[in-house]
C-alpha cells in the first residue's frame, strides 16, 4: 500500500530564501487550516456528510436522552414551553428500584447468554459446511438467508402456529410437551425468543463468516493435513483463528442487537408475557416513553442499557484481543 | 497493516462538526406560529385524518366532498391516519413535531389526557358554542369526555358498545338454544361455555386477547365491571373504584374461565370468532359487517352476577372521538367542519356506512327508519345510551397498564392471588391518578 504525500512547492524552512513580509502570516494561516482539518482537508470534506449524519441521527439523540434522563421531561407541541426541572438521579433511582425494570434486564441477560453463543456456534458451523462443495449449496445458502430478510410479523405467525398448545411441535412431543405451552410458559418464553432470534438472524451471520472464510489461506489447511491434522483439528487450529476478526464482529453485533430486543417479545409473547416473563428494557422504554408519556424514565432505562452494553462489548473486545495476542 | 490513529486535530475538527450540527438542531427546536387568537377565528383550508378501515374511509370521503362542494374557499384535504404501532403513537409523535392535521377522527379518549398535557389539543369549550353544541348533541354521556378542568378537548363522536356475540351454529351443535342462550349471569355463562367446549363445538368458548397491551382490559374486565356497578368508571375523583366486591367478582369470573381453559391464554393470530376458534366474542357493532358472511351470529348483553334486564345493563363504549390539534391555523373552519361532520345528517351517514353508533341522544328514534331496516343494529343503539368511557384522568395509559399487568398475572395466568393483585393495582393506580 502506498501513501502519497503532498509537498509544498516552496520549501518553507529553506534558510537561503529570505522570508517575504507576509510569509509569517501565510504560515499561520496554513498551520491553522492544518491544525483544524489535518494535512488532508479534502478528506475531512469527504467525511463531513457522514459526520453530520452521525451527529444528527446518533450523537444528538443520545445527548438529548442523557439530558432527559436527568430532568422531568415530557414531549410537547412546538411553541409550548414547560419547565423541565433538573431532578438529579431521581429517574435512575426510579428505574433501578422498579422490579419490572430489573426483571427486564435479567430477561435480556438470559437472552444474551443463550443467543450469543448459539449464534456464533451455529453460524460458524453452517458457514464452514456451506463453504464446502456440497450438493444444493446455493439452495441452502438462500434457505438460511430467507428468514433474515422476511418481515418479523410474518415469521412470528409461523412460530405461533408451531409452538402453541396444539401446534406441530407439541403434537410431536406428545406428553413431553410443556404445560403451559412454550410461549405462555414463564420458564420457556425467553429461551424460545432466543431460539427464534438466533434462527432468524442466522443467515446474516453465516454471510459474515462465509466472507471471512474466503480469506483463510488454503495452504494452511494443506499444511495442517500434511502434519496429520484431521477435520476437527483443522477447524480448531486453522478455521477458528482464521475467522477471529469475524467472530469479534459477530459477537459484537449479536450483543448489541440482542440488548435492543423489542419486536419478538412484543409480537411473539404478547407484549412481554406471560406475566411479564419476557419483558425487555426496550419494550419498557416503548411503554413508558411513547405510550405513557414518560420519556425521562424511558431515557434513564436507555442510558443504563447503553452503559451495560458498552461494558459487555468492552469485555468482549478485551477477551478477543487477548486471544489474538 | 495497522491503520494509523486519527490525529488529535482530526478529533477536534470532527467534534467541531458534531457540536455545530447539534447547535443547529437545538436552534431548530423551537418554532413560532400564528398567534393563538388569530388561529381560533381564522378560516381557510384545513387538513384532516380519518381511520383507515374501509367503511370509515367511505364516510370520510363523502363528508369531505359534501363540505368542499359548498365551501370552495375553505377546502378540506383528508388522509388516512399514517400507519404506526398504534394511532396514539402516531398522533403523539405528530404533536411533538407539529405536523398533525387540524382534526383527527380517530382520537382515543384514553390518549386525550396525554395529548392535552403535551399542549397538543385545542380546548373546544373555548368556542362560543363549543360546550353547548357537545352537550346538546351527546346529552349526559358527554360529561364522561370532559377533562378535569371541566372543558372539552375532544368531540364525543361515535361509540361501539361491546356486547357478547355468539355463534348460533356452534351453540346448536352444543345443544344450546341459539335464539335464547343462557348467558345472562356469570353462572349461566360459565355453564354455557363449558357445554360449548365439552361438546367439541369449538376449541374455546371465548377468546379475549390475553396479551399485555394496556387497552386489552377494555374488552374483558371493563364491560363486565361497568355492568356490575351500574356504570362506574375504573377511576373517579382520583380514586380507583375496582377494588370492590363487584370488581373482585368480575375478576374471579374471568379467572375461572381461564383456569378451566374455556378461553385461550396464548396469542391468537387472526379473529378467533370468525375463524371458528371460539364460539363467542366480546365486540361492538363494527363487527357486524365483518361477521355477516362468515358467522351465523346472535348477540346478548354482557353477563352480570345476578339477573338484570337488558335496559339496565351498562357496557364499555369503545368510543373514538375527534380532536382539534394545536398546529391548526384555521380553527374557525375546523370548528365549522367539525359541526358539519357531526350533524344529524352526517351522523346518519356514519351509521349507514359504518354501523357504528354516533354519540348523540335518542339514537333509536332519530334514525328509526334505519333501525327498522337494520334490526341487527337496534340492540346496539339502545345499549349506546348506557355506555361507560375510560376515565379522563392524568396518566390514563399508565393506569391501564398497571391494571393490565395485575390482570394478566392474577387472572389470565393465575400467578398471584386475585384479591391481592386488585389491592396492589388499586394502590398503584391511586398514586398515579393523584400525580399531575
Amino acid at each position: 500500500m502506498t501513501t502519497s504525500i503532498t509537498r509544498s512547492p516552496v520549501p518553507r524552512d529553506n534558510p537561503a530564501t529570505p522570508s517575504a513580509p507576509d510569509a509569517g502570516g501565510g504560515r499561520r494561516r496554513t498551520s491553522l487550516v492544518t491544525r483544524l482539518f489535518g494535512r488532508q482537508p479534502i478528506g475531512m470534506l469527504l467525511a463531513a456528510p457522514y459526520a453530520v449524519f452521525i451527529a444528527v441521527i446518533f450523537a444528538y439523540p443520545i445527548g438529548f436522552a442523557v439530558y432527559m434522563s436527568f430532568t422531568d421531561y415530557y414531549f410537547t407541541a412546538p411553541g409550548v414551553t414547560v419547565p423541565h426541572p433538573f431532578v438529579g438521579f431521581d429517574n435512575y433511582k426510579t428505574v433501578l428500584t422498579d422490579p419490572a425494570v430489573l426483571a427486564s434486564f435479567g430477561h435480556v441477560g438470559i437472552f444474551l447468554i443463550l443467543n450469543v453463543p448459539l449464534t456464533v456456534a451455529l453460524s460458524l458451523g453452517l458457514a464452514v459446511a456451506l463453504n464446502r462443495a456440497i450438493h444444493f449449496r446455493t439452495f441452502f445458502r438462500t434457505a438460511y438467508y430467507v428468514p433474515y430478510v422476511t418481515a418479523s410479523v410474518a415469521v412470528v405467525a409461523v412460530w405461533l402456529v408451531l409452538f402453541n398448545a396444539d401446534g406441530l411441535v407439541n403434537q410431536i412431543l406428545g406428553p413431553l410437551a410443556p404445560d403451559p405451552s412454550w410461549l405462555v410458559n414463564s420458564v420457556w418464553a425467553m429461551p424460545m425468543i432466543a431460539l427464534f432470534v438466533t434462527w432468524k438472524g442466522l443467515g446474516f451471520f453465516i454471510l459474515l463468516y462465509l466472507a471471512a472464510l474466503q480469506n483463510v489461506p488454503r495452504e494452511l489447511y494443506e499444511s495442517a493435513s500434511v502434519d496429520g491434522a484431521g477435520a476437527w483439528r483443522s477447524f480448531r487450529s486453522v478455521t477458528v483463528p482464521g475467522v477471529r476478526q469475524a467472530t469479534a464482529l459477530v459477537l459484537l453485533l449479536a450483543i448489541v442487537t440482542g440488548a435492543n430486543l423489542f419486536t419478538e417479545p412484543y409480537l411473539l409473547t404478547g407484549g412481554g408475557g406471560p406475566d411479564g416473563a419476557s419483558t425487555t428494557p426496550v419494550l419498557l422504554m416503548y411503554q413508558q416513553g411513547i405510550q405513557q408519556g414518560n420519556p425521562s424514565t424511558a431515557s434513564a432505562i436507555g442510558v443504563v442499557l447503553v452503559i451495560l452494553v458498552l461494558i459487555v462489548a468492552l469485555v468482549n473486545r478485551r477477551l478477543t484481543e487477548r486471544s489474538e495476542r | 497493516m495497522r491503520p494509523s490513529r486519527p490525529s488529535r486535530r482530526c478529533h477536534g475538527a470532527l467534534a467541531a462538526v458534531l457540536a455545530g450540527a447539534m447547535v443547529v438542531l437545538t436552534a431548530c427546536g423551537g418554532s413560532g406560529g400564528a398567534s393563538a387568537t388569530d388561529a381560533a377565528t381564522a378560516h381557510g383550508p384545513i387538513k384532516i385524518w380519518y381511520s383507515n378501515n374501509e367503511q370509515e374511509i367511505a364516510w370520510g370521503k363523502q363528508v369531505v366532498d359534501a363540505w368542499n362542494t359548498a365551501h370552495p374557499t375553505e377546502q378540506v384535504t383528508a388522509e388516512q391516519i399514517p400507519t404506526g404501532k398504534s394511532s396514539e403513537d402516531v398522533i403523539g409523535a405528530a404533536i411533538t413535531a407539529g405536523t398533525e392535521p387540524c382534526l383527527i377522527y380517530n382520537t382515543s379518549p384514553a390518549a386525550v389526557p396525554g395529548f392535552q398535557k403535551q399542549g397538543g389539543l385545542i380546548d373546544l369549550s373555548s368556542f362560543a358554542d363549543g360546550t353547548s353544541y357537545i352537550e346538546t348533541r351527546t346529552g349526559d354521556l358527554a360529561k364522561q369526555y370532559a377533562s378535569t378542568d371541566g372543558h372539552y378537548y375532544q368531540m364525543p363522536w361515535k361509540s361501539n358498545p361491546v356486547m357478547i356475540f355468539y355463534n348460533k351454529d356452534m351453540f346448536t351443535k352444543a345443544g344450546i338454544d341459539p335464539t335464547n342462550p343462557s348467558l345472562a349471569t356469570y353462572d349461566e355463562f360459565l355453564a354455557t361455555a363449558k357445554k360449548v367446549v365439552d361438546s367439541g363445538a369449538a376449541p374455546f368458548a371465548i377468546y379475549p386477547a390475553p396479551s399485555s397491551e394496556f387497552y386489552q382490559s377494555w374488552f374483558d374486565f371493563y364491560p363486565l365491571f361497568a355492568a356490575a356497578t351500574g356504570g362506574k368508571q375504573l377511576v373517579a375523583d382520583g380514586k380507583s373504584q375496582f377494588n370492590t366486591p363487584e370488581g373482585l367478582a368480575v375478576a374471579n369470573f374471568w379467572k375461572q374461565i381461564y383456569a378451566e381453559k374455556l378461553a385461550g391464554n396464548e396469542t391468537h393470530t387472526g379473529d378467533s370468532f370468525a375463524d371458528g376458534t371460539a364460539a363467542m366474542a366480546i365486540v361492538g357493532p363494527w363487527a357486524i359487517s365483518v361477521y355477516k358472511d362468515k358467522v351465523n351470529w346472535g348477540v346478548v348483553p354482557v353477563p352480570t352476577a345476578d339477573v338484570m334486564t337488558a335496559d339496565q345493563i351498562h357496557t364499555f363504549s369503545d368510543a373514538k372521538n375527534v380532536g382539534m390539534y394545536a398546529s391548526c391555523t384555521n380553527q374557525g373552519t375546523a370548528w365549522d367542519f367539525l359541526k358539519f361532520s357531526t350533524s344529524q345528517e352526517q351522523d346518519g351517514q356514519l351509521l349507514t356506512l359504518t354501523g357504528q353508533m354516533p354519540l348523540r341522544t335518542d339514537l333509536p328514534t332519530t334514525y328509526a327508519e334505519y333501525f327498522a331496516a337494520n334490526p341487527d343494529y337496534k340492540l346496539f343503539a339502545e345499549q349506546a345510551a348506557r355506555t361507560v368511557e375510560v376515565p379522563n384522568t392524568p396518566n390514563s395509559v399508565e393506569i391501564w397498564q398497571a391494571f393490565r399487568d395485575a390482570w394478566t398475572s392474577a387472572v389470565i395466568f393465575g400467578k398471584s392471588d386475585v384479591q391481592q393483585a386488585l389491592t396492589d393495582a388499586a394502590s398503584k393506580i391511586d398514586q398515579l391518578a393523584g400525580r399531575t
